[in-house]
């Protein structure tokens, strides 16, 4: 058996053992676990386009939003079943991101064969449009939000999302695809003399990335049981943007760190800053956390443009060890 | 993969070591101090560490001192479920205020809920968030109210045909026009046309044209102060005489810069007035200048009625215990706020006046209380 495969159910059987222990986990922390989770798989997604592909996207958080009121509708047309209920929530995060990759192929269709900044504002463009649908769609509960009865999220489906993302990426990059996909990143026209079909490529990772970010509004969906039109603008676009910038453009493992270091860094300069061994003459520094975020992010960025975890890093090549086999 | 996540949980718990002290009442309180709406947010937060330093002033609550929790949402979505998750988990808050916004508090309160923690919110109007459960309540008047009030004191001033310009993107708008409308022909009066809006538009002279030819006494006009103001001057530009009238979206120093004396004349309804001479309003009042420099706006006023509203329940509950807080916070009668007598009704929604302004020399002034 090949080395990603058991490394894939290796970490769906760890994630089934500890969901098994979920209730004892602080619910503050097991917040944050469930968004590392959800920014994990946003992150990896992204990744695909970004990072292997080569192609700007800055509407991941539409296809996000995609995902999570498509499933959100799923569950409440539904209704609340005990019995049944994972094989609902499951149908719910497929129709979450069946659609997403169903919007990411109606943007990537004719988006795609535009480069660089073009897409970029084709994705944004895209993704504002999404939003401002739901803002004024009164079956999704338009500005008001809508609310999903059940939170049905927790650790196993969280992280077997999770492994899967990683494994699919991890796998298709490993492919003749992933051949496809680098190369159409590192020279378009090379790759179109070689008869590479660059758009093909590009369309099919816009795709895929699309499913798994819609797979990771469902589970947003049913953690957080209130989705907003405002939670999936712009700037979460650019959050998960940061997140791929920051791991490496095209480095899983570098992703994923970053995907967990961003998600508790917030929370962390929160509980500095309510530490009370802090001196007050700083305290209301460290207190407009965002600041503080805002300089690190700059700082990591001027120390690391290559990303905090570069190919060639021992961390890396250490993550690397179990994947190595399929490289 | 999973060794990822299982440093990031050492890492966590590493950064969770909370000092728990048991001689004094924790009250959670969660607000948007950075992002789009901070300047409500820090009004608001502001006012509930006024209120919280006078309580603990005056002996505390069952002789302990108050400590407030505040964290900050950054007005983003997404957050306050985390935020209401530490309170609970880590500072085990006994009770917690809630968010002005409705969309953070429909996020934050169904967490409350499930953890039989009771919340109040200052000022979420949306009739949804107190729906969420027996735990969750609001010291604000709803939607429906304000335009009730406003039907009722435009049929008091003998408009008889009224005309409405809804702002079509916001929830609070819709609302507003349409319990007016509700109220407005039920009571006699006729409406004479329908516009519409969008937040963010600078040019309304289509809509004004055709309010214009159905010559209306009235401009029935829900909107926030931004649109509000541009409206107005170009009514008058047009030569619509009218009065306006809208809702507490209004209140906005922005308004009377941006209007200058176009809405000289017209009213709005709202949860507070600084003209107010009730001793305990002005008190407030100069106490809030003293200490943050600014005039209290209506969610300052509705934040510093809330602790006190809390810290009395509290204090007849005679116990910290969540379900007695609950109990005690749900019988609250007549308790006497600087925005009104407040009584909590049977859907844990505030009955209270509604107080009507009018603008004129560059301010607001205060008008009329009416009664719920």
């Amino acid at each position: 058996m090949n080395r990603p495969k058991t490394w894939l159910l290796l970490s769906i059987l760890a994630a089934w053992v500890i969901s098994r222990f979920q209730g004892a986990i602080n619910p503050y922390y097991y917040d944050i676990l469930i968004t590392i989770g959800i920014n994990i798989i946003l992150g990896v997604s992204l990744n695909l386009v970004t990072g292997y592909t080569g192609q700007f996207s800055l509407g991941h958080a539409g296809f996000m939003s995609v995902g999570a009121y498509a499933s959100a509708m799923v569950t409440l047309s539904v209704g609340a079943h005990a019995r049944g209920e994972s094989l609902i929530f499951i149908g719910a995060l497929l129709v979450g991101g069946l659609s997403a990759a169903l919007a990411g192929l109606l943007v990537g269709g004719p988006s795609l064969r535009l480069k660089g900044d073009y897409l970029a504002i084709v994705t944004l463009g895209f993704a504002e449009i999404i939003r401002v649908v739901f803002e004024n769609v009164e079956a999704v509960g338009a500005a008001r939000g809508l609310s999903i009865p059940v939170h049905t999220t927790d650790f196993f489906w969280t992280f077997l999302s999770v492994a899967l993302t990683i494994y699919v990426v991890v796998f298709l990059v490993h492919s003749t695809y992933g051949r496809g996909f680098l190369t159409v990143r590192d020279d378009e026209v090379a790759a179109e003399a070689m008869g590479i079909n660059a758009t093909k490529y590009k369309v099919l990772a816009f795709v895929v990335a699309a499913f798994f970010a819609g797979i990771a509004g469902g589970l947003y969906a049913h953690f957080k049981q209130f989705i907003h039109p405002e939670g999936f603008g712009y700037l979460r676009s650019v959050d998960i943007v940061v997140i791929v910038i920051l791991g490496g453009m095209g480095n899983t493992p570098g992703v994923i760190i970053a995907a967990v270091l961003l998600t508790i860094l917030p929370e962390g300069l929160r509980a500095l800053g309510s530490w009370s061994a802090l001196p007050e003459a700083i305290r209301p520094l460290i207190q407009n956390r965002m600041i503080l975020y805002s300089l690190l992010l700059i700082a990591l960025m001027l120390l690391r443009p290559q990303g905090l975890f570069s190919t060639g890093g021992r961390l890396t090549k250490w993550l690397k060890r179990g994947k190595g086999a399929a490289a | 993969m999973k060794r990822i996540s299982f440093f990031a949980m050492a890492a966590l718990i590493a950064l969770g070591a909370a000092v728990y002290a048991q001689d004094e009442i924790k009250i959670g309180v969660y607000a948007s101090l950075t992002g789009g709406q901070a300047s409500f947010g820090i009004s608001q937060t502001n006012a509930i560490q006024l209120a919280m330093e006078e309580i603990n002033k005056a002996g505390g609550v069952l002789g302990k001192p108050v400590k407030l929790i505040v964290d900050d949402d950054r007005s983003t979505p997404g957050e306050s479920a985390t935020i209401v998750r530490k309170q609970i988990a880590n500072d085990k808050v006994c009770a917690i205020l809630g968010e002005f916004a409705s969309s953070r508090s429909l996020e934050g309160g169904p967490i409350c809920q499930e953890n039989k923690i009771p919340m109040i919110s200052p000022g979420s109007t949306n009739p949804k968030v107190t729906e969420i459960g027996d735990y969750i309540f609001r010291t604000c008047f709803l939607d429906s109210f304000q335009g009730e009030v406003m039907a009722r004191f435009a049929l008091e001033k003998g408009y008889k045909k009224a005309a409405i310009l809804t702002d079509e993107k916001q929830d609070y708008s819709k609302g507003l026009s349409q319990y007016f409308k509700e109220n407005f022909t039920k009571n006699g009066g006729q409406i004479v046309k329908e516009q519409s809006y969008s937040s963010g538009d600078k040019d309304f002279r289509a809509q004004l044209t055709s309010i214009k030819s159905t010559k209306p006494d009235v401009i029935f006009l829900p909107g926030y102060y931004n649109e509000v103001a541009l409206v107005g001057k170009q009514a008058r530009q047009f030569g619509i005489k009218a009065p306006m009238m809208g809702g507490d979206g209004w209140e906005g120093d922005a308004l009377l810069k941006v209007a200058g004396t176009s809405l000289d004349g017209c009213f709005f309804s709202t949860h507070f007035s600084a003209d107010n001479q009730d001793p305990a309003v002005q008190a407030f009042i100069n106490n809030y200048k003293a200490k943050f420099g600014a005039v209290p706006d209506c969610q300052a006023a509705l934040g510093y009625d809330t602790m006190r509203l809390l810290a009395q329940a509290i204090e007849r509950a005679k116990s910290t215990d969540p379900k007695a807080i609950r109990d005690a916070v749900a019988i609250t009668k007549d308790f006497s706020g600087v925005t009104g007598k407040i009584t909590l009704d049977a859907n844990r929604n505030a009955s209270k006046p509604a107080v009507v302004q009018t603008i004129g020399e560059g301010r607001f002034k205060f008008v009329e209380n009416v009664a719920p």
